[in-house]
């Protein structure tokens, strides 16, 4: 399927960024009409996605954050976060519940969030050379019930 | 984003407002963990009223909170929560440490006695 409108940022992975990424994404996709919990949604994964590219893909080093948002006829929103960061060994380990490699006061509960708030999440990273995570959610927009 | 605090002899409360995200979260919890610090109150308060957006940085941020709290044996709730942060809390299973309280329909926050 073609996607009606698309979109595509890039950034620099600096902290500070984080609102403006998930606002951005949120932004566009307002678009389909979603109501007020499915673009909290949107945000809520969104700003899991590119806090992982600034806190563990580059680390202690600014690099840049790429997002690629495509929004179809039938409600559906796809975005692509994708950095050229450390990448992740393990990625079923990775998207566990609880499971973090930073520890001090990260919960290990970002890919649960992501996986929480969106229909469907996939990644697909290489050691040493980045990471990509596909979020897809559907909107049922403001006429639906919730 | 803003906190707000306020002593009392045996409560200290934290109110929090604005979005809760790994950048806004230093801030938050340096300013806490001052008062925190500079605080004997056994209990620690933690107002969300007026948060307008979490992401897990706000679980981590009541998570290193209790840590901090118990180890000198006080305790920490989280009050006035909207329906989806206290999901998303209660999914976290922060309920397990701390107390969680939601936000009362057309009560203004509770004053701290
Ligand atoms: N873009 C990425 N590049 C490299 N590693 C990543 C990336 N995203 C996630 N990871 C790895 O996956 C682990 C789990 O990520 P997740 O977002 O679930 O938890 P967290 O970031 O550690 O904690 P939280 O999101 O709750 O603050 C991370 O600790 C990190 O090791
Ligand atoms: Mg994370």
């Amino acid at each position: 399927m073609k996607p009606i409108n698309e979109m595509k940022l890039k950034f620099e992975s600096r902290s500070v960024n984080e609102a403006f990424g998930r606002s951005a994404v949120a932004a566009f996709a307002a678009q389909l009409d979603p109501n007020i919990e499915e673009i909290s949604d949107i945000k809520t994964a969104v700003s899991e996605a590119v806090t992982n590219c600034i806190v563990h893909a580059y680390k202690d080093t600014v690099g840049t954050i790429y997002i690629w948002t495509s929004l179809y006829a039938d409600g559906l929103v796809r975005i692509r976060i994708r950095d050229y960061g450390c990448g992740i060994e393990n990625i079923s380990q990775a998207m566990e519940p609880l499971f973090t490699t930073l520890g001090g006061e990260r919960a290990g509960l970002g890919f649960a969030v992501m996986e929480g708030f969106c229909d469907k999440v996939r990644v697909r990273s290489k050691v040493g050379k980045g990471t990509v995570v596909t979020l897809e959610k559907r909107i049922k927009g403001r006429d639906s019930d919730d | 984003m803003a906190v707000r605090i306020v002593h009392s002899p045996m409560r200290l409360t934290v109110s929090v407002s604005g979005e809760i995200d790994h950048h806004n979260a230093a801030v938050i919890r340096y300013e806490t963990d001052e008062a925190i610090q500079s605080s004997l109150a056994p209990c620690v308060r933690i107002d969300f009223g007026d948060v307008t957006f979490m992401d897990s940085s706000g679980i981590g941020f009541v998570m290193g909170r209790y840590r901090i709290v118990d180890s000198y044996g006080g305790c920490v709730e989280v009050v006035n929560l909207k329906e989806r942060i206290f999901s998303m809390m209660k999914l976290a299973g922060l309920d397990k440490y701390v107390t969680l309280r939601k936000k009362e329909k057309g009560k203004k926050n509770e004053t701290n006695k």
